[in-house]
């Protein structure tokens, strides 16, 4: 959408854009988060996120932490392989860029496909959209956050994909992909905060 | 910005269906939104009509209650969501690049998609009337009444789906706009010599950005529960209903700022015009712009005194309400000192601006009221609030839009509204307004809870019932006096010169309409009322137009993603297979957007 290039700060239109756009997706998620919290350490029901005896019976946690920290893991590391590929995009390496986008995109699905094995170990064990409230808004706000990686890793490919169609960085190509990255390292964040939230805060 | 037109291809070229269907031209897109705007707003006001002419007599017979119920809740959403916003858009769409020098906004395409995004889901939500199944449970729609349980059709997915999308809609313009103001004004047209009308729309902006994803949740929530049997706000499965309230007003009350804010821009352009005056204290009018933006985010819990906050939360947000009064306050006082000792002209434009300055004063001064939760409580659910709220909404907002169509027709079209019909209409309206909502006032001391589709004889109500009633039929006779202005006008000759009010901003530098282009030269800004300065200073600006101006060629992807998500808006209320088709739309769409050339 490069309809101007005016400028009157220097700042290109299109990266203010998403800059003001994350600004606005940060009350998003806030609102996400603010719904699991107050109901956080309020449910009645079985399945638990973590273990817990109640009237003498012992209930085993739904929350996998040495799992989900490797797939946290991933996901922080596709961040880094995002620097790299702009590096590569903004110094004219275009094989450095294409091959870290690779890998980007690489971490970031891997993170999705845990993210679904996840879903389905939960659903297995028990826990429904309508069985407790933890279910609701764990679901509600982590697939949220998961559609928000999926439409990242949709921006990355198409982003690939055009750089395949030439042997040279276009003219836009470097401003692309660094802005997607914004986008991305924005995710990242917000998965920082609801992995401390949800796994590492003692329920 | 490679390739460019040569000036004269590109006057009025076609004006067809297909011109509008494709058209990404800012001044284009603002006619479609006040068309639209103006078109909800007569229907929202044929349906207060009934809703006033059912309490004009006790024990009134018109409709039946679950009707009244449809009507009470969709008059205000259609005036909020569907009137005031959208004719506010249509100012912000022809006005903001005019006035700060530029030739269309940032993102020409994507003002277009707000656009029909904001169609379909206009559309959508008053489909619900043809289905039969309006929403009924008031346009704050409080849980538990929202749940399943308790509305048992499809009421309320009409409303969570089409405030999804118009909340699309309004969130995109916004990001549009905050980018455009930033980065697009004209050489010399710094932040502090920008028109308030600019600054407003600044912050109106802002407030959408920040406040509409909180109300996404809410409503996302709405649909979870009533569609994938979570329990967000139903307190039997463990829900919490006030935790809706919370997240409704964290919206609701920006949103308020968001109806009346552009129409205080509009204010602060008229009268210094007809004043002919430069507006009295620029800067604090700017800063307490600003500080409005800032507080209105921390005073929703007045909506929710009774609710029993405690009283901690009660104290605070009476606090940050009342405080939110003395930047209103500021800017009342600044207005009238723009007036004070000016040579006044009276005419349509102006006599709207000042009935806005008279009748908002008063609504403000009620809202510092029961802005103190004991006073609140009394008042809570009575007519006193839909008194207040009318003076506010009505008498602000509506009464600025008018004045701005009085004042900005010639710019827009050519033509001017006719003087005696628009002075007519101004004296109904404002008779009209303050019979049907001053007696309201009384109403609501006296104990009339709002809401009720009937009452008795014998409760003392019958007078000033009759009254309110009478005085909303003179705003519907305002109304047609308009439409026929409007008519008349569109019948007329283009007669309007560039600049008929002798006004000080930049739109009235270049002709009446503009051209496709806005500006044959881009404007230099020296001062804060730009063409006075030029005026007093004589500096005129008759460089040989620019020669290759670049527009951005049309286009109908915006439209396709607005069907796109349309489609997947009827599926979340049908089958969920629609939607699917609407996504696919959307990308499609996207990927044809992505590679259309656009230089």
């Amino acid at each position: 959408m490069s309809e101007q290039a005016h400028s009157v700060t220097g700042i290109d239109s299109r990266k203010l854009l998403m800059w003001i756009f994350l600004a606005s997706d940060c009350l998003f998620f806030g609102a996400l988060i603010s719904t699991y919290m107050i109901f956080k350490g309020n449910i009645p029901n079985p399945p638990y996120p973590t273990d817990r005896t109640v009237n003498g019976e012992f209930f085993h946690g739904l929350l996998n932490i040495p799992l989900t920290s490797a797939s946290t893991f991933v996901l922080l590391m596709s961040s880094v392989a995002m620097v790299l590929a702009v590096y590569g995009a903004q110094n004219n390496n275009l094989k450095m860029m294409k091959g870290w986008l690779l890998s980007t995109i690489g971490l970031g699905i891997f993170f999705l496909l845990f993210q679904v094995y996840e879903f389905r170990h939960f659903l297995h064990e028990g826990l429904g959209l309508s069985t407790n409230q933890f279910g609701a808004s764990f679901y509600l706000m982590t697939g949220f956050h998961g559609v928000h990686v999926g439409i990242g890793v949709i921006i990355l490919i198409s982003l690939l994909f055009g750089s395949f169609r030439r042997n040279s960085l276009g003219p836009d190509t470097g401003f692309h992909i660094e802005t997607a990255g914004l986008y991305w390292h924005f995710v990242d964040i917000v998965w920082i905060v609801i992995f401390t939230l949800v796994y590492l805060m003692p329920y | 910005m490679t390739t460019a037109l040569p000036l004269a291809v590109k006057e009025e070229t076609d004006s067809g269906i297909w011109s509008w269907l494709t058209t990404v031209d800012h001044k284009k897109i603002g006619t479609m939104y006040g068309v639209s705007g103006v078109i909800f707003f007569i229907i929202a006001g044929f349906e207060a009509l009934l809703i006033r002419t059912q309490l004009a007599v006790p024990n009134g017979t018109i409709i039946d209650a679950d009707t009244y119920n449809q009507l009470f809740t969709m008059h205000a959403l259609m005036m909020i969501f569907l009137g005031v916003m959208p004719m506010g858009a249509a100012f912000f769409n022809w006005l903001v690049p005019l006035m700060i020098g530029a030739r269309d906004v940032a993102f020409p395409r994507l003002n277009a998609f707000s656009f029909w995004t904001f169609l379909g889901g206009a559309l959508l939500l008053t489909s619900s009337w043809i289905f039969g199944d309006a929403p009924d449970v008031g346009w704050f729609a409080y849980a538990p009444l929202t749940e399943k349980a308790y509305t048992v059709g499809q009421a309320m997915d009409f409303y969570a789906v089409g405030l999804l999308l118009l909340g699309v809609a309004s969130t995109v313009a916004s990001l549009n706009f905050v980018v455009t103001i930033i980065n697009m004004r004209a050489p010399g047209m710094s932040w502090f010599r920008m028109p308030v009308f600019v600054w407003m729309i600044f912050v109106v902006a802002w407030l959408l950005i920040l406040s509409l994803p909180v109300l996404t949740i809410g409503l996302v929530q709405i649909y979870f529960d009533r569609n994938f049997d979570t329990n967000f706000f139903n307190p039997m499965g463990g829900g919490d209903p006030l935790l809706w309230q919370h997240l409704f007003w964290i919206f609701g009350h920006p949103e308020v700022y968001v109806l009346i804010l552009p129409s205080m821009g509009i204010v602060s352009e008229v009268l210094p015009t007809f004043s002919r005056k430069p507006i009295f204290g620029y800067s604090a009018i700017v800063f307490a712009g600003l500080s409005i933006a800032v507080l209105g985010f921390a005073v929703w819990s007045h909506h929710m005194f009774t609710t029993g906050l405690g009283p901690v939360p009660s104290i605070v947000f009476s606090a940050s309400t009342m405080a939110i009064g003395v930047p209103t306050g500021v800017k009342i006082f600044n207005w009238l000192a723009t007036m004070w000792g000016g040579s006044i002209r009276f005419n349509s434009a102006s006599m709207f601006s000042i009935g806005f300055l008279a009748l908002f004063t008063i609504g403000g001064i009620s809202g510092v009221m029961h802005a103190s939760p004991p006073i609140d409580t009394q008042q809570q659910d009575t007519y006193f609030i839909v008194a207040h709220i009318h003076y506010v909404l009505f008498g602000g907002a509506v009464f600025g839009i008018f004045s701005g169509f009085y004042y900005w027709w010639p710019k827009f079209f050519g033509r001017f509204l006719d003087e005696k019909l628009g002075q007519i209409h101004f004296w109904l309206f404002f008779i009209g307004m303050n019979l049907t909502f001053f007696p309201m006032h009384f109403l609501g001391v006296q104990g009339m809870p709002r809401r009720i589709y009937r009452y008795d004889a014998d409760l003392g109500w019958e007078t000033w019932n009759i009254v309110a009633t009478l005085g909303s039929y003179l705003l519907g006779i305002g109304m047609l006096v308009f439409l026929y202005a409007v008519w008349k006008a569109y019948k007329s000759e283009p007669d309007a010169p560039d600049n008929p009010w002798d006004a000080p901003t930049l739109e009235w530098a270049t002709s009446s309409p503009p051209p496709e282009h806005d500006f044959d030269i881009v404007p230099v800004v020296h001062a804060r009322d730009p063409l006075w300065y030029n005026r007093d200073n004589n500096i005129t600006q008759d460089d040989a137009p620019d020669e290759h101006i670049h527009l951005p060629p049309p286009s109908y992807y915006p439209l396709l993603i607005s069907i796109g998500l349309l489609v997947g808006g009827v599926g979340m209320l049908t089958t969920l297979m629609v939607s699917a088709l609407g996504v696919l739309l959307v990308f499609y769409a996207i990927w044809g957007w992505v590679l259309e050339p656009t230089s």
